[in-house]
């Protein structure tokens, strides 16, 4: 078995590794939109804030030597980005998912830009920890080879869990986003108190960025982000707004976009392309399976503009 | 209740001084004077439009008057928002529920503090509210979703909220609009006897003259934005609050009840419908109304009447059951509106009966713009006829507009529905659904939709009317049931109905 030929097992080695490699830019994003989205906001955006966090963690982390450095530049420049975001939609008659249009165009853009010199060199990379030390099998120990940051999301999430149910700010949070006008009438301002989780969302949304350019895949480059910004959105409505089930929606995503990879390893070569569009596949067939005509979605924060 | 207490431990009084508030051209308040003495049970009674509203929320710091002061315990105070208001005592029980439905009752309360912990050690809080509530004349379930309790409970949380957050002077707006009569009664009496025990001042926004009668000390009554009288209740009737309500506006006449009950119109056969979250709305309901009758549904709000309307009007997919008009299957498509005469008042009639950008005109053609006289071969539309038949009927039903080619969204609530009574009642009309017609209007608009309901009756129409207003249903239905969690439990004769009787039916007891 040290030769690394464990036949079949590679594939469902290599989805679990995926998953957890390809998970954590959905895990951040997700968990960041859903502190917006319970504060009664949709900030479409964060796919441009996912790129603009990858290139920003990129250059900071070339120019400094330090990738962590790197990782709160790429927090901050979300932050910033949500709070635009915020501020623009803090002005009356302005539709929220409309101006999440407009910055994801953006944010993407003003990267790319941005970013041109940064192709060429190599920054200092994210440190992983190894779990599979234990074993001697290639495929187990590249599978098991974390990074911290993922480490970070799992923990946050449950953090997340906690925090909407016993804290102020979540409690605070949730009031927003499910009436306005009962924290209006409690003197809070709805538009503050968004304005913050839109912030708290783009700083998430950047780390998911930071992953991208300085783990994996580990590289700046204009072609890096897929969509993962855009899919974790959806991922938050199919998670109903719960942090813990964003996490396991994550790895459900991070899954299934590492089956691609892992059944050409094995020798499946066609309809490889067919299997890499396997999360936009889940994606559609979420939507169809949880949208209904009839009903508005539970668990939904009834301030939404999709919801109202 | 502690000395160190910030707020005042006890009920104190509150005095508004000239007070005037203008909204650019427009006068809300004009130099109006109110004064609640502590310890007093105090109605402010108006018509919709007034400025009840207007006062309360000058006192409360929503609003900066124009002109004017707010007295608080005689004391001369600047309250430039609610935050200021809360920290003097004052504390307001609005309308519409200002709690989250999607949160519990306890955190609830708790969110509402000025000082929510950074942390909230949850078994702390509960016991804190446990030790409160035993105080408290009325209780809630703790840990229930708000969603989940009824209206009279929530409003009773509401209240709660205020007294949990110490407040000793409350203002509550319209209470008791979403409770049974019995409810009412029960939370207005335990407030009465804290206010008798000298623990609160209330200053309540009705237009119950019952409400009034029964609980309030004094009472101090607005039109058109002045003070148009005031006084002790056990020195006034309910015909002289009227009369300072209306002043020398002429009231529509209703017609006698007259003509015989004829044969079935509207049948409603074990009709099932879903709310928007899936829930069942309406179960497994049967129904029929006749020509020439009135069947009114009384109900709490949220117990299907709404669903049962919106699939009535074709807004929304039954489940399961069929409708009958005339004999003939029903699927609210417009080809059998047409053939059946079927006409709608729905709630909201901005929201559910009009186009709020289009103009007036095209409003009261929206349910034969396509045909003769106002389109040439179904498409080619004839807009002098459009505007020749608006012209005619807002005329014809009073409608207070500039032009007929103002936008609809423009106008009053009552002249909204007044052009959706000239489109729904200006032709012949066999079945009329009326949804809580009157909801939110002036007595003037209130008596010409009455006496138009009655009329249509008197020519032979079959009307289902649903309204939360017993008063109105009492006036006006030939026939009384009770729906119920989506159910039909409970039927009489208007002439027969006993209000105790319908209200327990209406509290599910």
């Amino acid at each position: 078995m040290a030769d690394g030929n464990i036949g079949l097992w590679t594939v469902p080695l290599a989805v679990l590794g995926g998953a957890i490699r390809v998970s954590t830019p959905f895990l951040f994003v997700s968990l960041g939109e859903c502190i917006t989205e319970r504060a009664g906001r949709i900030n479409l955006g964060l796919e441009g804030t996912l790129v603009m966090g990858a290139m920003s963690a990129y250059g900071i982390s070339y120019l400094t030597g330090s990738p962590w450095l790197g990782v709160l530049a790429a927090g901050l420049t979300g932050a910033l980005l949500g709070a635009l975001h915020a501020g623009i939609c803090s002005l009356p008659r302005v539709n929220d998912v409309a101006v999440g249009i407009s910055l994801m165009l953006f944010g993407t853009g003003l990267a790319f830009f941005l970013g041109k010199p940064l192709i060429e060199p190599t920054a200092a990379r994210l440190p992983a920890i190894d779990f599979g030390w234990w074993s001697d099998v290639p495929q187990v120990r590249a599978a098991l080879r974390i990074n911290v940051l993922f480490l970070l999301g799992v923990v946050l999430a449950p953090i997340l869990f906690w925090a909407f149910k016993t804290t102020r700010w979540g409690l605070l949070i949730r009031t927003a986003g499910e009436s306005a006008d009962a924290a209006r009438a409690m003197g809070h301002s709805v538009l503050m108190i968004r304005l913050r989780a839109t912030m708290a969302g783009g700083f998430l949304a950047g780390i998911g960025g930071s992953f991208l350019s300085l783990f994996y895949p580990g590289s700046w480059n204009e072609g890096l982000s897929s969509g993962q910004g855009i899919t974790a959105v959806a991922l938050v409505i199919f998670a109903r707004w719960d942090p813990m089930l964003c996490l396991w929606a994550s790895l459900a995503f991070g899954g299934a976009a590492a089956l691609g990879p892992a059944l050409q390893s094995v020798g499946v070569t066609s309809g490889y392309h067919l299997f890499n569009a396997a999360p936009y596949i889940l994606t559609l067939l979420i939507m169809i399976i949880t949208c209904s005509p009839k009903r508005t979605l539970s668990g939904a924060p009834a301030e939404l503009s999709i919801t109202r | 209740m502690i000395g160190e207490d910030p707020t005042p431990s006890s009920a104190f009084g509150v005095e508004a001084i000239a007070m005037t508030m203008r909204f650019g051209a427009f006068t809300a308040l004009d130099n109006v004077e109110l004064k609640v003495r502590p310890g007093s049970f105090h109605a402010l009674l108006g018509e919709n439009g007034a400025g009840k509203s207007t006062l309360v929320k000058c006192i409360m710091g929503y609003y900066r008057p124009t002109e004017g002061d707010v007295l608080i315990a005689e004391r001369e105070r600047a309250i430039s928002n609610p935050r200021d208001a809360h920290a003097l005592g004052l504390g307001m029980v609005y309308q519409h529920f200002t709690l989250v439905p999607a949160m519990t009752v306890a955190e609830n309360l708790v969110l509402a503090r000025d000082d929510v912990p950074a942390v909230v050690n949850w078994a702390k809080e509960k016991q804190a509210l446990e030790a409160f509530l035993s105080h408290m004349p009325f209780r809630v379930p703790l840990d229930a979703k708000v969603s989940d309790i009824s209206a009279g409970e929530r409003q009773k949380c509401e209240i709660l909220k205020q007294l949990y957050l110490k407040r000793r002077f409350l203002i509550l707006d319209e209470p008791t609009s979403v409770l049974t009569p019995g409810e009412a009664d029960e939370v207005l009496g335990m407030l009465r006897k804290m206010v008798e025990a000298g623990e609160l001042t209330i200053l309540m926004i009705t237009h119950k003259f019952r409400e009034v009668m029964a609980f309030a000390d004094e009472v101090t009554v607005l039109r058109r934005g002045k003070l148009a009288g005031r006084g002790k209740v056990s020195e006034l009737t309910p015909d002289d609050m009227a009369r300072m309500m209306i002043g020398a506006e002429q009231l529509t006449v209703q017609p006698a009840r007259t003509g015989e009950t004829g044969t079935i119109r509207l049948e409603v056969d074990r009709l099932v419908a879903r709310d928007d979250a899936g829930g069942l709305a309406v179960h497994d309901l049967s129904l029929t109304v006749r020509a020439g009758e009135i069947v009114g549904i009384a109900g709490v709000s949220g117990n299907g009447q709404r669903q049962l309307v919106e699939v009535l009007a074709g807004q929304r997919e039954a489940e399961s059951g069929t409708i009958r008009v005339s004999g003939e299957a029903y699927s609210a498509n417009r080809e059998e509106m047409r053939r059946h005469k079927m006409s709608l008042l729905p709630e909201e009639p901005l929201k559910n009966a009009c186009v709020g950008g289009m103009s007036v005109a095209d409003n009261i053609a929206l349910r034969e713009f396509d045909r003769a006289p106002f389109a040439r071969g179904g498409w080619w539309l004839n807009r002098s006829a459009f505007r020749q038949d608006a012209t005619a009927k807002i005329d014809r039903y009073k409608i207070k507009t500039r032009t007929p080619d103002t936008p609809i969204a423009a106008l009053s609530g009552g002249n909204v529905q007044r052009a959706v009574l000239a489109r729904e009642l200006g032709h012949d009309v066999e079945v009329l659904i009326a949804a809580n017609p009157c909801f939110g209007l002036d007595f003037a608009a209130v008596a010409q939709i009455h006496a138009e309901i009655m009329a249509a009756r008197n020519r032979g129409a079959a009307v289902l009317l649903v309204s939360e207003d017993l008063d109105e249903l009492l006036e006006l239905s030939d026939r009384l049931v009770v729906m119920f969690h989506g159910q039909l439990t409970y039927e009489t004769r208007a002439g027969e109905a006993d209000l105790t009787e319908i209200g327990r039916h209406m509290a599910g007891h």
